[in-house]
């Protein structure tokens, strides 16, 4: 099978970036690229989302450019990124624009109040499920609380808050010596 | 053109800064957006936040309208660029380089230590959403409440069944639409 060019790889991503309402854009992109297209296996996905979430950046985004330059180099990053963000960043546009118009008509301003506290309960939930391993072992337990109450309470800048908790947090979980019997 | 300068600043740092997700930088941003350059309101922060939940694609892309705020099309552009195209190169190069680093012990370390980071960043993104969005102290206590339980009830039924997360944004408009409009008038 002949590797995609930027046109395929565009329209694919693209596909993902309107058609994912509601996140979990990792799922949407494993399903697009391993099962539907069958441009990758299992296992090379899975090595593309170990980097993505690795590194700093968008796990989603971050995906696209590594699939995307295993399919076609540079272009196919480039093209698998905005194909992943242009459509949604128009919706989004669109959707600011209404906002402006009508956001100080009640029933608009009470229906967003209500959409914004979804919005929190939504972010509440994947953070405890996927902090749940986290949440429940006490010193990660201390070292989440350190990291909320730095950048969230005190307003530690984000920088400096990684650089106080990280070397702690890496170091309580070094590589160690196999125990000799 | 100072403000388009400092758009690009700080979301520069934080592009580079999103470890585990675009979430662990939102008390950052809301700090940066709302306190120190006033681009937005905390009121017009948590709506931008939940437009972006509306719309497909990474929710994150709602960054663009922080700019749009601050300093209208150019701005929207600036900070979508400098938000997307710093971590994008990282990862680039780095999934180049990936292989002979596959094998290394810390990478590991690094891993797994870097997960509660993660949680503790994306809880205070909560947080930082939260405070205007959920628990509003310039609102009386009733808005607080039904603000308080649509979050719960969110957070309760998506433990319980999988579903579409935004059907359930879709929900907490329709419950606000008909509860709150008496407290957003008044």
């Amino acid at each position: 099978m002949s590797d995609p060019g930027p046109k395929e790889i565009f329209s694919a991503f693209a596909r993902i970036g309107i058609t994912s309402f509601g996140g979990g854009l990792v799922a949407y992109l494993k399903d697009e690229v391993v099962e539907r297209k069958q441009w990758m296996t299992d296992e090379e996905f899975l090595a593309a989302l170990e980097i993505g979430q690795t590194l700093p950046g968008l796990n989603s985004v971050n995906v696209a450019i590594i699939v995307g330059r295993k399919l076609c180099g540079p272009r196919g990053s480039l093209v698998a990124a905005l194909g992943l963000i242009l459509p949604g960043a128009v919706i989004l546009c669109l959707l600011a624009a209404l906002y402006v118009r009508f956001h100080q008509n009640p029933n608009v301003a009470a229906a967003l109040a209500g959409i914004a506290a979804a919005a929190v309960g939504l972010l509440m939930q994947v953070t405890l499920k996927i902090g749940a391993k986290q949440l429940i072992n006490p010193r990660d337990l201390l070292l989440v609380i350190a990291t909320f109450v730095l950048s969230g309470v005190l307003h530690v800048s984000l920088l400096a808050t990684l650089f106080i908790v990280a070397p702690v947090a890496i170091w309580f979980c070094r590589p160690r010596k196999p125990a000799t019997p | 053109m100072k403000e388009l300068v400092s758009l690009i600043n700080v979301f520069t740092v934080l592009s580079l800064l999103a470890v585990g997700g675009g979430s662990a930088v939102l008390p950052q941003m809301e700090h940066e957006a709302v306190a120190v350059h006033k681009w937005v309101t905390p009121d017009s922060f948590a709506a931008i936040y939940s437009l972006g939940q509306m719309a497909p694609g990474p929710n994150m892309t709602m960054v663009g309208l922080i700019g749009y705020k601050a300093a209208g099309f150019a701005g929207l552009i600036v900070v979508l660029l400098a938000f997307y195209i710093p971590s994008s190169l990282l990862v680039y190069t780095a999934s180049h380089i990936w292989d002979s680093f596959k094998d290394n012990p810390w990478r590991d370390a690094v891993q797994k230590g870097m997960a509660p980071v993660t949680i503790g960043l994306m809880l205070a993104g909560v947080y930082a959403v939260g405070k205007t969005a959920s628990l509003n102290l310039s609102r009386d206590m009733t808005f607080n409440l039904i603000t308080l339980a649509i979050g719960a009830v969110v957070v309760i039924v998506l433990f319980l069944r999988r579903m579409n997360p935004a059907l359930l944004i879709l929900g907490g408009g329709v419950v606000g639409w008909f509860f709150l409009r008496a407290g957003t008038t008044a």
